[in-house]
């Protein structure tokens, strides 16, 4: 499953982390760690920040996490207008590291910041090749 | 050996169909020269612009603003740090200059951003957020300052009142300068009651995409009293960079590029916060502005929104921000932001601002933030 897959528009269909599409399309959320010095990373990276070094392995993330911010979009950027309005979200993961998208099944005067949200793998069914995301939804 | 600015220019900020990019240059940079006495253009060694390419159909930028503004031989080249690009090309000139590798440096600012169409804006600056996680939602600019709005609400009790009041204060101020976008006072209930562009972000709670170029010629010392009796020096120059992704960042209710940017200008320069007696901040969104306040120590963490119930930075407050209309009221032509400011700064230190005058001022700040805080110049002028 090419990386291009990943999105709803995708601007990057070549990175050393293509596997994410892979286990997004199986239904899991993956995130990365160093091998040498353990920092855990989602969104995951092929190389450490922390130490430098290039050998990571893929962990699972349970997809758990609190509710950082959110923003509803009214006037959406082109390609995202057919979806408008939509609320997107920041979510803190139980694992660590953050995760930004829409926050969908929760009606507006029912999102809090610091609530309890879970991440669930999805695919666009109302697009006919297949488009890869996930989404926020209450836990 | 002080570097110092001497001469300015500003052009009419706002919709300019009425010219090209190179046009719009040529305004602020004939009216620099023609601020400083005794300079004439064949003294000007280097010329800096600070621009965006991505919003021009023209490509590379300072070869065809060298060429129209008559500039040819001399080195120039384009600094690029999204909506702090006019504050880059200044430190660039500073370093120039300090090197001995200039002597007199011209910088322009210059944004022709209206040949985009409002959608094509929002997925361009969208995408200054990170493209590969964060840009496949359909974030944008004021998206992802909703985002701060959002937290900064949540942590400090900041109320949407309170943004609604920063733009009251910039459009007042902007009613005094003919240069600006808007001129024309708005109401709280105006603000709350626009049209909703990223909740809980409104239409005046965002500064306006728009055309316009500015213009400042800096200096050593050892020339700067050849051009001018009142030469405005660079005291501290503070710049720093954050994480381009929010997921990364340690926090969303401040810009930690900022905060660490005004460290390094306050030490350079030697003063503390409540020195300053009149400052430009990047106020893109209204929220921008209450986050500025709190990051150059105006006022306590959390206490921004408080800072403009009480007037602090009106004219005769604590500090008085952005009296020339801020981004807010001016527009915000992103690559001429940072030099338009620094103009305004240089005018209330030469005593020159006319009706929005801050009595004796004499250290002045600048604070100029690139895409969602990616990027802070701070700088900090003295008389």
């Amino acid at each position: 499953m090419p990386f291009k897959y990943f999105g709803k528009i995708n601007f990057t269909p070549f990175t050393k982390v293509d596997a994410f599409a892979d286990y997004l399309h199986k239904g899991k959320l993956m995130g990365t760690q160093c091998k040498k010095c353990g920092e855990k990373y989602f969104p995951p990276k092929a190389d450490c920040i922390k130490c430098m070094n290039d050998d990571i392995k893929w962990i699972e993330f349970s997809g758990r996490g609190t509710l950082h911010s959110y923003a509803k979009i009214i006037a959406a950027p082109k390609g995202f207008s057919d979806i408008a309005p939509y609320t997107i979200g920041v979510v803190d993961l139980e694992e660590g590291g953050r995760l930004l998208s829409w926050i969908e099944d929760i009606p507006d005067d029912e999102i809090k910041i610091d609530m309890p949200v879970k991440v669930v793998p999805r695919i666009f069914e109302e697009i006919e090749e297949i488009k890869l995301y996930y989404t926020i939804e209450k836990a | 050996m002080k570097i110092g600015i001497v001469g300015i220019g500003h052009g009419k900020f706002g919709n300019r169909s009425d010219a090209t990019v190179q046009e719009l240059a040529f305004e602020p940079f004939k009216q620099a020269i023609e601020d400083t006495e005794n300079l004439g253009r064949e003294d000007i060694d280097a010329l800096v612009v600070g621009s965006v390419p991505e919003y021009h159909m023209q490509r590379s930028l300072p070869g065809v603003v060298a060429e129209y503004i008559g500039m040819n031989p001399q080195s120039v080249w384009l600094t690029e740090a999204a909506c702090a690009s006019g504050s880059a090309a200044i430190r660039t000139a500073y370093m120039a200059i300090k090197s001995g590798m200039h002597d007199v440096v011209a910088v322009i600012g210059i944004q022709k951003m209206r040949e985009l169409s409002t959608e094509e804006i929002l997925a361009l600056m969208g995408r200054v957020g990170d493209v590969q996680w964060e840009s496949i939602f359909g974030t944008t600019f004021p998206g992802y300052y909703a985002l701060y709005a959002n937290r900064h609400m949540h942590q400090f009790g900041t109320t949407k009142e309170q943004m609604a009041l920063v733009a009251v204060k910039n459009h007042h101020y902007g009613t005094l300068n003919p240069n600006a976008f808007f001129q024309k006072e708005v109401t709280m209930e105006k603000v709350l009651g626009s049209a909703g562009v990223a909740y809980p972000l409104k239409v005046f709670d965002c500064c306006a995409n728009a055309d316009g170029a500015a213009c400042v010629i800096m200096t050593n010392e050892k020339k700067a009293k050849k051009y001018t009796d009142t030469p405005i020096w660079f005291e501290g120059l503070g710049s720093a960079s954050a994480q381009m992704s929010v997921l990364r960042r340690p926090n969303l209710v401040e810009i930690p590029s900022a905060v660490e940017a005004a460290k390094q200008a306050y030490a350079q320069a030697n003063v503390k916060p409540s020195d300053i007696q009149v400052a430009e901040v990047h106020d893109c969104f209204t929220i921008a502005e209450i986050m500025a306040y709190e990051n150059l120590d105006f006022c306590p963490k959390g206490k921004g929104g408080k800072f403009i119930e009480e007037k602090q930075s009106y004219i005769g407050g604590k500090t008085p921000v952005n009296v020339d209309g801020g981004l807010k009221a001016k527009g915000h032509p992103v690559g001429a932001t940072g030099v338009s400011m620094t103009t305004e700064i240089v005018k209330q230190l030469r005593g020159d601002a006319g009706k929005r005058q801050v009595t004796s001022a004499e250290i002045g700040l600048t604070h100029n933030v690139g895409g969602i805080g990616q990027y802070t110049f701070v700088h900090i002028l003295r008389r």
